[in-house]
């Protein structure tokens, strides 16, 4: 399969902005401490409000929490299916038939810090598709998707970009 | 709660230089309670069945997110509170599991001050379990050039936490 061969409709898709969405709940403090103590960090940054107020102002997030704030509830009430965190990638694998994905590469882009209290907003970009290509764990296509955040002031916080491979196992 | 933390300085700093290593034996609760603080309900980071029979793998493994939350962690227990990471690219080539002793280390591949008089130093990580790579991850970190420089104080146009070599740094597939 060539390049030429990716769907038009998936080809429209590149740099448009979608799933333009606002966090499920505010950013919060306990779960800035879950984030901290599952890393063992102790940055007193983030836990220390003295420290805290002299060099940020006040409480922030740690900064490579950005994706958290925007993974959907496990559950919800009158949620009938669960959604999906970094949509666009679960909508290539269904429209390019590639029932199996790993993502490769993370790159995030720290900007404006994000403090409790905040509601964040996002919306996702596919950049790139690539022609076909054939690794050890299958023949699929490595894509890269962009999600921007914001806070409710509209400024920017922080740019994440993921490189995801879909793919099909080979026919042993 | 009061503390003390090192306060790096970019004079502090030189090409070439060594972070303090890292080693931390992970365990299925590593795993699993850096996948919940990460909201990541995906069961392969849960699910020991989910993991070895649907994915083929030998057991839950570290989720992408919480790698991320490691590497801020690595970075800034050597900045410390001063520091202000602007920028973390990471590449996962093996999956670290339950039972590994990862291992972080780093160098410092560049120190500048940018034409906004932010400081800035470049690291270079490998997360090792064994001889093994598993993940590698380039990072930007603002430093105070003085004791009175904080980088946290700068805002919109003032803070250009990018690369200065723009796309050429981020991992390919």
């Amino acid at each position: 399969m060539t390049d030429a061969e990716l769907p038009a409709h998936i080809s429209a898709l590149i740099d448009q902005p979608q799933y333009e969405e606002a966090g499920d709940f505010p950013v919060e403090r306990g779960y800035i401490w879950t984030a901290c103590a599952s890393v063992e960090n102790g940055n007193p940054l983030f836990w220390d409000d003295a420290v805290a107020a002299e060099l940020t102002g006040g409480p922030i997030a740690a900064p490579s929490m950005l994706s958290t704030w925007f993974r959907p509830h496990h559950w919800a009430p009158g949620l009938e299916t669960q959604k999906l965190p970094l949509q666009v990638h679960f909508d290539l694998k269904k429209e390019l038939d590639l029932p199996e994905a790993v993502m490769s590469d993370n790159t995030t882009i720290f900007y404006e810090p994000v403090r409790p209290g905040d509601i964040l907003t996002t919306c996702q970009r596919l950049r790139s598709v690539s022609p076909e290509k054939q690794t050890k764990l299958g023949t699929g296509r490595f894509w890269v998707i962009d999600v921007e955040y914001r806070n409710q002031k509209g400024e920017l916080v922080g740019v994440e970009s993921w490189t995801g491979f879909g793919y099909r196992r080979d026919a042993a | 709660m009061t503390q003390t933390a090192t306060r790096l300085l970019l004079s502090d700093v030189t090409v070439g230089d060594s972070l303090p290593s890292l080693s931390y034996d992970v365990t299925a609760t590593t795993v699993v309670v850096g996948a919940l603080a990460t909201r990541d309900w995906r069961p392969q980071h849960h699910d020991y069945h989910f993991a070895t029979e649907r994915n083929g793998v030998k057991n839950i493994f570290l989720n992408s997110p919480n790698q991320l939350a490691w590497f801020e962690r690595y970075v800034t227990d050597w900045t410390g509170p001063t520091g202000r990471v602007g920028y973390l690219s990471f590449r996962m080539i093996d999956s670290i599991f339950p039972g590994d002793t990862m291992v972080f280390t780093a160098t410092v591949t560049n120190v500048e001050t940018d034409e906004l008089g932010c400081g800035w130093a470049e690291v270079d990580i490998a997360v090792k379990v064994g001889d093994k790579v598993c993940t590698t991850c380039k990072g930007r970190v603002a430093l105070p050039t003085s004791p009175d420089d904080n980088p946290w104080s700068r805002r919109g146009e003032t803070w250009v936490p990018q690369p200065r070599r723009g796309e050429d740094q981020k991992p390919r597939a």
